[in-house]
């Protein structure tokens, strides 16, 4: 209990701190899957250097709304979205965005881990590889050696970077996927269950980094466990049945919701 | 009694068997089928599959082993002057005399009381019953041919009761075996495995078979000529004039038609393989489900395409066209209007053979490019890399394993094909580089050698065989090459 009250304490003078600045505002974002409708007029705004958990049961539409933020639902065929969303300032579903461009602002990291079948040092060579980040070898190493601490994951590694990141086991493996998502330099990393095939003691490494991450990044993560949430994010909103149901922070959410969904969803008597 | 009748009767007796098999089986449990270990159509079967299958097995082995022994038993009897011929006139005879057998079959008795035993008017007899003789019969033969005939009744009839018998005892007892608790099902299911077991190893058997006959006439002919110059001789000349006039046997150096076979089929994989390749890429990465559902049958109806379609195609226009587009260009060029390509061809067989092979590349690598999973793209994606990107810094080298075993296995097929280049390349064993020029393989060889009208003792036959096991074992490697590395590939997703 008392543990639980220093991080209250704590993140209310982070609240202070930072006043409220939005990095990403979606303002009326609706999704369409051919002609199903998964996401109705959803109004959630992102806040800076802050952990966003999305909740709710399956199916509520709170994958689709994430990928919708760095636009990988486009590579689903059927999909389409309608409202606003935006990143700063800029529009992410304006004609003259580069979706390109846009996922390496907003970077993410999937359910399973999914290193490429090269090295590891290939593995996040590859985001400042294709955007051009680093001027030469010597450049390369520091970026790699960099995402790897930022991913807690150098000191695992750092004897085998040029063996397969295939090998790593599950744990290491997804960190190797925060640290490529990492590599890019991105404002935002996207989150979608990350520790969902992890087992216990992975899920704490990762939800550790995830804390730690926070300080240069806005994060959104998706996540089926109400621990998880309540561990990492500071800001907590809950889906149901494609709408948002109600966003608050994670103390409030909780322990007094406003909304009686969520207080059935989080005492488990749904979902 | 004939053959079908006796299946006819068999079938019967199991049709019956089975109703009678699931009746009995329901009358012991009063109706009550869920007190039976097994549903009643598995009494059924089982009594069925009692009555049938060890009757036909006996059927068949009857069928097949009392010509022989009838066969040996008469031979035994020949006179002893004929029985000191040679192995082949003794079949002679032996054809002779089935051959009146037959024909004394359709002849009534008083015919061939009326005949006796004058050989001459048997002929003739024999001849207007639509049976003729290859010459006069001999007296012996006569009476030969008469216990051929009583001997192979007396085994028809033998035969008839046998199976008979066996059918009815065997759906007897096991209809005795019938009881509430008698698991009828297991023993169903097994002798389905065990059907199973033997189509499979039809399969297996046959190849088996092949590839021994094919040794050992490949071993009949390397006793005429050295292995060693054969497989390192760089001169094809097989002499077809001189084959059975001894001395002189031909050359029949392999050199010169592996490496025809290798420079079409790499002529052939360099059409192939970008075209294949590039469309599968399309097919599986950008095409949308509705170009692809269209687009994907109609490539592969080029695989259904019959290769000796495509061998004309060569012969009629490509070889043509190739011609006068050679003769143009040296026109243009150098003002001399003779072609340097010729009709026939290298080139020609290998572009023709390339578009054949197309939907094999295609087909394969893109179920192969499919197959790397979606999670590697979208992480690819999602750190901002494009499409084109993704392809080829993710998806191909995670799919390169698989498709280098997609390329061999293509590659084993330019090795054997044949109709194609039968009439596309050429049938000149020579060894160049110019691909302008005809050169020949060893399928088209080995066409050449078996179509002739030799005997099949000679070395310029025999050769065939052993070009065959060569074209055999090369294939062979490729594909277990490309299995491998396909399946090697395979457990990196697992």
């Amino acid at each position: 209990m008392n543990m639980m009250s220093e991080a209250a304490v704590e993140k209310a003078l982070d609240q202070k701190m930072s006043e409220v600045s939005y990095k990403m505002i979606g303002k009326d974002v609706s999704v369409y899957y051919g002609e199903k409708r998964a996401l109705f007029d959803v109004n959630l705004n992102v806040r800076e250097n802050t952990v966003t958990a999305l909740i709710g049961p399956s199916g509520c539409g709170k994958s689709t709304f994430l990928r919708t933020l760095n636009r990988m639902n486009d590579t689903i065929e059927n999909c389409r979205v309608t409202g606003k969303i935006t990143l700063d300032t800029d529009d992410i579903y304006d004609a003259n965005i580069d979706v390109v461009e846009l996922r390496a602002r907003v970077g993410m990291v999937f359910q399973k881990p999914n290193p490429f079948p090269k090295s590891i040092y290939e593995n996040i060579s590859y985001g400042p590889r294709i955007h051009g980040l680093a001027r030469n070898k010597a450049d390369m190493d520091q970026i790699v050696e960099a995402s790897l601490q930022r991913a807690g994951l150098w000191t695992e590694v750092k004897d085998r970077l040029h063996e397969s990141g295939t090998g790593l086991s599950g744990g290491q493996q997804q960190r190797l996927c925060i640290a490529r998502a990492v590599a890019v330099s991105p404002e935002v990393i996207l989150m979608d269950e990350p520790c969902s095939a992890l087992d216990p003691i992975a899920t704490a490494k990762v939800e550790e980094l995830i804390h730690e991450l926070r300080a240069n990044y806005t994060i959104v993560i998706v996540t089926h466990s109400m621990q998880q949430a309540a561990r990492v994010s500071q800001r907590t909103a809950m889906f149901h049945l494609g709408n948002l149901v109600e966003e608050n922070d994670t103390d409030k959410m909780f322990t007094n919701p406003d909304d009686q969904r969520t207080q059935d969803y989080i005492m488990g008597r749904f979902g | 009694m004939n053959t079908s009748l006796i299946l006819l009767i068999l079938a019967f007796v199991g049709l019956v068997g089975y109703f009678a098999g699931g009746r009995h089986a329901m009358a012991l449990v009063g109706g009550l089928s869920s007190k039976l270990h097994s549903r009643p159509g598995y009494y059924g079967s089982f009594v069925a599959i009692w009555a049938i299958v060890p009757a036909v097995v006996i059927l068949f082995v009857w069928l097949v082993a009392s010509p022989i022994y009838i066969s040996s038993s008469i031979r035994g009897a020949f006179p002893e002057d004929v029985k000191a011929q040679s192995e082949a006139e003794q079949g002679l005879a032996y054809g002779m005399i089935s051959s009146i057998a037959r024909g004394m079959n359709a002849l009534t008795n008083e015919e061939i009381e009326r005949i006796g035993s004058n050989p001459v008017d048997l002929r003739a007899a024999l001849a207007t019953k639509g049976v003729p003789l290859a010459g006069d019969p001999k007296p012996y033969m006569v009476k030969a041919a008469g216990d051929l005939n009583v001997m192979t009744d007396i085994s028809r009839i033998t035969m008839t009761i046998v199976v008979l018998a066996a059918s009815l005892a065997g759906a007897f007892l096991a209809y005795r075996q019938i009881a509430p608790r008698f698991r009828a099902r297991n023993r169903v299911e097994k002798a389905i495995l065990v059907s199973l077991v033997v189509a499979s190893s039809i399969a297996i058997l046959t190849t088996v078979g092949i590839v021994l006959s094919m040794l050992t006439e490949a071993t009949h002919f390397f006793t005429h000529i050295p292995a060693w110059e054969f497989f390192f001789g760089t001169v094809w000349d097989p002499r077809f004039a001189a084959a059975g006039s001894g001395g002189s046997e031909g050359q029949f150096g392999l050199i010169p038609l592996l490496l025809g076979t290798l420079y079409i089929g790499f002529v052939a994989m360099l059409f192939a393989v970008p075209i294949g390749l590039f469309s599968a890429i399309y097919m599986s990465e950008y095409a949308s489900p509705k170009v692809r559902s269209v687009a994907k049958p109609l490539l592969e109806v080029l695989a259904g395409i019959p290769t000796i379609v495509y061998g004309f195609f060569a012969l009629t226009t490509v070889g043509p066209f190739l011609r006068d587009l050679s003769s143009q260009l040296n026109g243009l060029v150098t003002g001399n209007y003779s072609n340097f390509i010729q009709a026939q061809s290298v080139l020609t067989a290998g572009f023709v053979m390339g578009i054949m092979l197309i939907p094999y590349v295609s087909s394969l690598s893109d179920d192969i490019i499919t197959a790397v999973p979606r999670a590697l793209r979208d992480g690819s994606l999602g750190l901002g890399a494009t499409r084109s990107e993704t392809i080829k810094k993710v998806v191909l080298p995670a799919a390169l394993p698989g498709i280098v075993g997609a390329l061999l296995m293509t590659a084993s097929r330019a090795v054997g094909e044949t109709m194609i280049v039968v009439l596309a390349a050429g049938v000149a064993a020579r060894m160049q580089i110019n691909p302008f020029e005809p050169m020949t393989t060893v399928t088209v060889k080995i066409v050449n050698q078996l179509t002739g009208d030799l005997e099949f003792t000679s070395p310029q036959t025999l050769v065939a065989f052993a070009l065959g096991i060569t074209l055999f074992v090369i294939t062979l490697c490729l594909n277990i090459y490309a299995l491998y590395i396909v399946r090697k590939y395979r457990e990196q997703y697992e």
